[in-house]
């Protein structure tokens, strides 16, 4: 059997209802997954022990999972809950969370694979749960259902063997698609015996390749070749067609649709990046203050009698161990004990932030678009800071800058120029605005010719009204009859085609007369302007492809003469043409192109049509060969419709308009001002890419362009090499080392004497200069052309490839600096560098869903970036960036103190906190108003935000994350720990606080010191808001509350579970004492002093001022309109008093004495 | 539907697993709601911190602080405080014999006596403290090594003590009562006092062992195991701690309400102290219902029953006699702290005053020609 034969392990053959397409040979039925979709990771069983390894795999919780255990095996100074509890919170919550999210798979899981469908065995129609599908079933599908697994189309209700699909639901086009059955195959599908031969299964939704085999009684198996357009995909849905068979070739995880959801790589923001840097440090200081304890332990042992006292003997256990074993179980216990300067919550609160901030940009009604009925989409919430972050921004043209919306405006056949006038109908606005008038004869046949091509050449569908195919019939058929009724319905008639510049030329042509009609069986129906109905053939379509940048139409027309219309761009197509036919109307397109009109923008397809029977037979034959083709097909077929697409000669050329997208140059503009460098990267022409820069004022009338394209380099006549060196050394020196060096902040004034530069490049030149033949050459050029670009300030970058638009991003990505990009697009083509980016942004536009389902968010135009980047990204990126100090600082003051008390407890590890405060105090105690905070923080109100571009750059370069701000906040913990435990542990030198004269123990010298820091580092976070909404007061107010009450219902009982009762009354004996309330008071305000300090210096100054001075001012940990040194001054200022009090009080005394004795 | 049960992400996020039912055809408006709260637009105070605002503040503080600090400062500098160590580290001492040769087997006690003299007269009540210095009481071992269910009066613990009480968990096969280093460590030198009038007769001055310890803890965290009466049956079968000289009942025999667990002694030491220098309330001086003072200017000599070693560690141990304040006992560093920190507010705020008003005026005449 030829099957067998050519049986590989690429592709798969299936038995169209299992019934073996022989009887002599043993039917073995191939093993197939079955139709089960499992998007859920977990079942019942395996959910815990593979939830745990999931989670522990992360560092965090692994290291948190090191301190529980140590905790556990070793005598710690902590009992294991004070780590186990946190980590157990944080570890059930995520599981919960991640166990509710895959029951919800679970649930819509069971949904699709319990849906009932029909399924064709021996002629019985059986009713089957959709997971029971197995490969080869053939399977009835009736309208509006979406099929349950890939299937190729056997036979179709309608009787032009096609049926109509929506993909909504898989790439979000939301047009009817049309799909054709297998030719030939019978209509009694309980006869067909036949064997499909294809592919093993690949994510890309676009591609498949297989034929089929169907044998008639020991006749020769009839071959089939099967493309995408028989191939009915798991997840779309049937349309406008009562009901369909087909075969199931692909089920279950194998389906397109399954491969096409499996995971994309995840991005990490820079904050992340921080984190972990400050982490290690974090990490140091816990292992340096652990390493520093032990040593002295040991130390301060070896005098005698102070390792074992006669009032405090070791077990015998503990003289029995090891010196060494011992040293490294000190070593663990001290990590124990300050383990919690390294915050587990930061964690979860980071990631809670991140989940429940990211509604806001879903919520945010300015992104709602009341055309498409849908607002911003969020896919990731990873990377909301990074919004905040953006130095780069690359977009498409196309749909993104521009509408997308098409209009045809105007053409050019045979060298003469024909613009419609928005005048009644008919031939009026066709007419004619240059060129000679004579031979009017002959133009009249060029035009109609022209428009026949319009309506021809495209893979336009008619769009049926909501009543049936049979009543539209009819009404077609009217037309033709009553020529009346045509004006109206013509109006109303919709097109619906995959690109809109299609739909813009057929509505071109129907506007000068002649009107496509549709697509019935194989014959397309087009009205003529003399109100003829003309049918032609359509005997193959060549595609379009963007390799290409083109597609042909073959078809036959009623004389018979067989007719290949060909349209594309004007690049693609004149090479093609006869050449003396191609001056006349490049001048034209030339012209156009680089038309200045300010809103417009313009872009040229060319039209041009050959072709003479003899060819067709040949073509044909190719044509057919390449699709049966099993094994590279896309090539065979190239190659084919390259051979085909030769020799035409040209008739016209067309003018598309495109609208920039409504505020698209205020949107830039935005950007620009925001310190943000933005490049655009098409694939479209120079001269209308150029036109668009300038109408988005991203070159301005003063900008000096610097081109580096093919024209450029062909200009000295010289080889392109050698002159790409000399371009690029001159603009080198023109744009980097002759401007003056930008200062960094500075706003950058456009009526400035400062040049400003724009760069042009091509896709080919682009390539030259990545790929130059020399590899020192390369890296070179590559140095070279980046240079130029960061100093230009925007960089269009037209002619390019999909791959291309990746690979400048990727460039740009890992040039110094690493600056954090952004791209921006809403078609298939812009998929690639919107991966490749730090922060993806799809466009909900007109190019399918593709962009928006790859992208990290998506929006619905291009206006909404300036509110995402100004107001959304830089709110979070202060909020999360403040957060992530705030919650290292709020730990080492915490920890600190437990780190000095060592000193004075003989290195014993002996805490300072009782252990419900050290387990509370970052679950409950401080975690609500930071996370409150960075949920609701607005240091800048969102209009100021969105007026004032420039505020942008104060947080650029990950700003508040860097080791500068770290430090300040490091030192500040460091103060406040300090403060905190000296200030304590002065008041301490007589226990004796209490005005019956008794004395208070280390459990409240510990509950001092925790409620100052309680409540310092809560006003520490009350200070920093300037957006104090009822929730941030409820939260603070409400968590010092909290904090009081659970300390006195904690000291309030004698809990029977507790082994000891250590803080029994501690607290309310402590709030007995005035001196204890006096010094709590005192040390909250003296840690809190600088900061206020700061304030009154705090005031911006410079140029902003102005502009800033109706806004709040800025948060305290803006640093750089003041010096730091000043702050740092001040701290030691007030660290001072109060280290030299100590001595002073020795000095001071008489002094005082006399002062008081005087009065 | 099916779509949406692969679309992780957005399910995760924004649309709830159900959200898409109806199959693709269903467009469902998402316009997102107006409210102030999605639109973070919520009402909001937007405290403006600057110099006008902050400025009054520091005179505030300085104001308020420093009379706070001067007030504190003169009560802790009335309070009267006497110290005598009486640790006997010097052959000079008094009890140099009796730290030299202390054993924990001699059964005779070692008796040696102070004399000091009182500058001046002590008013009201006073209150006498034993110090300690070098004495880790805040040790990890020695925090934890005690069972508070056994002094809770738990029969069970009284039998079985807690591990933490290791090495001072039994003896002699029977469980320690109370059990712990930190029990077995009870500071058991007697301290009395005589006042020596005029004519060189020896008055004892009343010493009150009631009211030392923390009220609650007196009350419900100590308890006698059944009741406090015939602590005797209560205690049998345990042991005494280790360096005891009595058992746990016999701690004060003359009064059931200060015996065992609940001898109030034994509750002011079980309390442990934050640093390895401390002290510990050991007895009331009433004040006189006369107007004499409690203690009188004069001589007087403090006895001591030499029984607690703290040479072998370099310890110290001291005897304070202090009247007491509204604040507690004496320390100047409220005080100091208190005016250091109001002055200093005062200073910077007089300081930056200055500054400001400076800085204001020439900022403004920058504005005017722009």
């Amino acid at each position: 059997m030829a099957t067998t034969n050519s049986l590989r392990v690429d592709s798969r053959t299936i038995y169209v209802g299992h019934r073996s397409s022989s009887t002599n040979e043993a039917f073995i039925p191939p093993k197939f997954c079955d139709n089960r979709i499992v998007s859920s990771k977990y079942t019942v069983w395996n959910f815990l022990p593979k939830n745990l390894f999931e989670q522990f795999r992360r560092i965090a919780n692994f290291y948190f999972l090191i301190i529980f255990l140590v905790q556990v095996i070793v005598d710690t100074p902590t009992s294991p809950v004070t780590s186990g509890l946190p980590l157990f919170f944080v570890i059930t919550v995520t599981a919960i969370k991640q166990g509710y999210e895959d029951w919800l798979r679970h649930k819509a899981d069971n949904e699709v694979n319990k849906y009932p469908v029909t399924v064709l065995e021996q002629g019985r129609r059986i009713r089957k749960e959709s997971e029971k599908i197995k490969v080869g079933d053939v399977v009835e599908v009736e309208e509006d259902v979406t099929f349950p697994c890939d299937l190729i189309l056997l036979q179709s209700s309608r009787d032009d063997d096609t049926c109509f699909v929506t993909t909504a639901s898989l790439d979000g086009e939301s047009n009817h698609k049309t799909h054709y059955t297998v030719p030939d195959t019978e209509k009694d599908l309980e006869t067909l015996n036949a064997t499909i031969e294809c592919e093993q299964p690949q994510p890309d939704l676009y591609k498949f390749v297989g034929r089929m085999h169907i044998y008639k009684n020991d006749q020769e198996p009839a071959v089939r070749s099967l493309g995408p357009e028989n191939l009915l995909l798991k997840g779309a849905t049937l349309k406008n067609t009562q009901r369909i068979c087909g075969v199931a070739i692909y089920t279950g995880m194998e389906t397109k649709m399954a491969l096409n959801y499996q995971g994309k790589s995840q991005k990490r923001s820079a904050v992340e990046k921080s984190i972990n840097a400050f982490l290690l440090v974090y990490l140091c200081i816990l292992v340096s203050k652990a390493l520093v304890c032990t040593t002295l332990k040991y130390v301060w042992q070896g005098k005698p009698g102070q390792d074992e006292p006669w009032y405090n003997e070791k077990t015998q256990r503990e003289k029995d161990t090891n010196l060494y074993l011992k040293m490294f179980t000190d070593f663990l216990s001290f990590m124990v004990l300050f383990n919690f300067i390294i915050p587990v919550s930061m964690y979860v609160t980071v990631e809670m932030q991140k989940f429940l901030g990211s509604f806001f940009i879903t919520w945010d009604k300015d992104f709602f678009d009341p055309e498409i009925k849908e607002g911003a989409l969020v896919n990731t919430s990873d990377l909301n800071e990074e919004l905040g972050q953006v130095e780069y921004v690359f977009t498409d043209k196309t749909g993104t800058l521009t509408q997308n919306n098409m209009e045809f405006i105007e053409c050019c056949i045979d060298g003469f120029q024909y613009k419609y006038r928005d005048a009644s109908s008919d031939l009026d606005g066709f007419c004619v605005t240059d060129g000679p008038l004579n031979k009017v004869q002959e133009k009249a046949g060029r035009e109609e010719l022209f428009l026949r091509a319009l309506c021809l050449c495209h893979t336009v569908q008619v769009k049926e009204s909501s009543e049936q195919g049979q009543g539209q019939r009819d009404q077609v058929d009217g037309f033709g009859l009553d020529g009346e009724v045509l004006p109206p319905l013509r109006e109303q008639r919709g097109f619906i085609a995959s690109s809109p510049d299609e739909v813009a030329l057929v509505k071109g042509a129907m506007r000068f007369g002649f009107t496509f009609l549709g697509l019935e069986s194989k014959n397309m129906k087009i009205l003529t302007r003399n109100n003829d109905i003309e049918m032609y053939e359509l005997l193959h379509v060549l595609n379009f492809d963007p390799v290409r940048r083109r597609m042909s139409v073959i078809v036959r027309s009623k004389s018979g003469d067989t007719l290949l219309f060909c349209k594309g761009a004007d690049s693609s197509i004149f090479p093609r043409v006869r050449q003396e036919e191609v001056e006349r109307i490049r001048m034209h397109v030339e012209r156009n192109a680089t038309t200045d009109d300010y809103l417009l923008v313009v872009t040229l397809g060319a039209m041009c049509f050959a072709v003479q029977e003899e060819d067709y037979a040949q073509a044909d034959a190719g044509l057919m060969e390449a699709r049966l083709a099993l094994q590279d097909r896309e090539q065979k077929l190239m190659a084919v419709y390259n051979q085909v697409e030769t020799g035409m000669s040209l008739i016209g050329a067309t003018a598309v308009e495109d609208r920039l997208q409504e505020e698209a140059a205020e949107t830039m503009e935005a950007l620009q001002g925001a310190g943000i460098k933005v490049w655009v990267l098409t694939g479209d022409k120079m001269e209308t890419a150029k036109s668009t820069c300038y109408a988005c004022r991203l070159f301005q009338r003063n900008t000096e362009l610097l081109e580096l394209t093919v024209r450029t380099l062909e200009d000295g006549g010289r080889r392109r090499e050698e002159r790409l060196h000399e371009l690029l050394l001159e603009y080198h020196k023109k744009a980097v080392q002759d401007a003056p060096p930008v200062k960094s902040g500075v706003t950058r004034t456009w009526s400035s004497a400062n040049q400003d530069y724009g760069f042009i490049i091509d896709g080919a030149t682009l390539s030259m200069v990545l790929n130059s033949s020399s590899e020192s050459n390369s890296s070179r050029y590559k140095n070279l052309f980046l240079q130029i670009c960061q100093n230009c300030t925007s960089v269009l970058c037209c002619r390019m490839a999909p791959l291309q638009k990746a690979q400048i991003v990727k460039m740009v990505k890992n040039s110094k600096g690493s600056p954090i990009t952004l791209s921006i697009g809403d078609g298939a083509n812009d998929v690639s560098m919107i991966l490749e980016a730090h922060v993806g942004i799809g466009i909900k536009g007109k190019e399918g869903r593709q962009a928006v389902r790859n992208s990290d968010y998506a929006i619905p135009k291009l206006k909404h970036l300036k509110k995402l980047l100004l107001a959304h990204g830089h709110l979070y990126y202060v909020r999360i960036a403040h957060l992530v100090q705030y919650f290292f600082y709020k730990n080492l003051c915490f920890i600190l103190p437990q780190f000095l008390y060592q000193f004075f407890c003989g290195y014993s590890q002996q805490p300072l906190y009782d252990a419900a405060y050290l387990t509370m105090y970052n679950i409950c105690f401080t975690s609500m108003p930071i996370l409150a905070y960075s949920l609701l923080e607005q240091h800048i109100c969102i209009e100021v935000l969105l007026d004032n571009a420039a505020l942008y750059r104060d947080i650029a370069k990950n700003g508040m994350l860097r080791w500068r701000p770290f430090l300040y906040w490091t030192l500040l913990g460091v103060f406040h720990g300090l403060l905190f435990f000296f200030g304590v542990r002065f008041l301490f030198s007589n226990p004796a606080l209490q005005d019956n004269g008794q004395v208070f123990g280390n459990w409240s010298y510990g509950t001092i010191v925790f409620t100052v820091l309680v409540f310092t580092v809560t006003l520490k976070l009350a200070l920093d808001t300037r957006h104090w909404t009822w929730i941030n007061h409820f939260v603070i107010w409400g968590s010092l509350l909290f904090y009081v009450f659970f300390s006195f219902f904690w000291g309030g009982i004698i809990w029977p579970f507790l082994k000891q009762q250590r803080l029994y009354f501690v607290f309310a004996n402590m709030l007995s004492s005035v001196s204890a309330w006096l010094v709590i008071i005192l040390l909250i305000l003296l840690s809190l002093l600088p900061e206020i300090l700061l304030v009154v210096f705090h005031k911006p100054r410079g140029p902003r001022q102005v502009e800033l001075r109706h806004i709040h001012t800025f948060p305290l940990y803006f640093t750089h309109s003041f010096s730091p040194r000043f702050i740092y001054l001040f701290h030691f200022l007030t660290v001072l008093p109060l280290f030299s009090l100590w001595f002073w009080s020795s000095l001071m005394e008489p002094i005082f004495n006399i002062f008081i004795r005087g009065i | 539907m099916m779509a949406s049960s692969y679309n992780a992400k957005e399910e995760d996020g924004h649309h709830s697993g159900a959200s898409n039912n109806g199959g693709a055809g269903v467009v469902k408006s998402k316009k997102p709601d107006n409210t102030a709260f999605k639109q973070q637009r919520l009402p909001a105070w937007q405290p403006i911190l600057t110099a006008g605002t902050v400025l009054p503040a520091f005179f505030v503080i300085g104001l308020i602080f420093i009379p706070i600090g001067i007030g504190l400062y003169v009560t802790s500098n009335n309070i009267k405080e006497y110290e005598i160590d009486y640790t006997g580290a010097d052959i000079n001492d008094a009890c140099y014999n009796c730290a030299k040769n202390f054993s924990w087997n001699s059964t005779t006690p070692c008796l040696c006596s102070v004399p000091f003299t009182l500058e001046q007269p002590f008013e009201s009540n006073v209150f006498m403290y034993y110090g300690l210095s070098n004495f880790y009481q805040n040790h990890r071992r020695y925090v934890k090594s005690r069972d508070d269910s056994q002094l809770n009066g738990d029969r069970s613990a009284l039998k079985n003590p807690s591990k933490e009480c290791e090495p001072y968990r039994t003896s002699e096969g029977k469980p320690i009562a109370p059990c712990g280093a930190i029990a077995n460590s009870l500071f058991n030198d007697t301290l009395e006092l005589y006042h020596i009038d005029s004519n060189g007769t020896r008055n004892a001055i009343p010493l009150v062992k009631k009211g030392i310890a923390w009220w609650t803890d007196k009350h419900v965290k100590f308890r006698n195991p059944g009741g406090n009466s015939n602590l005797t049956v209560a205690f049998q079968d345990t042991s005494k701690p280790v360096n005891w000289r009595k058992p746990v009942f016999d701690l004060d025999p003359s009064d059931p309400e200060n015996n065992g667990f609940i001898n109030e002694d034994f509750i002011v030491w079980m309390r442990t102290a934050a640093l390895p220098t401390f002290r510990k309330l050991y007895r009331i001086i009433q004040k006189k219902p006369s107007t004499t003072p409690t203690l009188p200017s004069g001589k007087y000599v403090l006895e001591i029953t030499y029984n607690y070693p703290v040479r072998s560690f370099d310890g110290r141990k001291r005897m304070i006699l202090s009247t007491i304040s509204w604040m507690g006992g004496k320390n100047p560093f409220l005080g100091i702290a208190y005016i250091t920190v109001g002055s200093i507010c005062f200073f910077l705020g007089v300081v930056l005053l200055i500054i400001h008003h400076k800085y204001d005026t020439r900022n403004n005449s920058a504005d005017i020609p722009s």
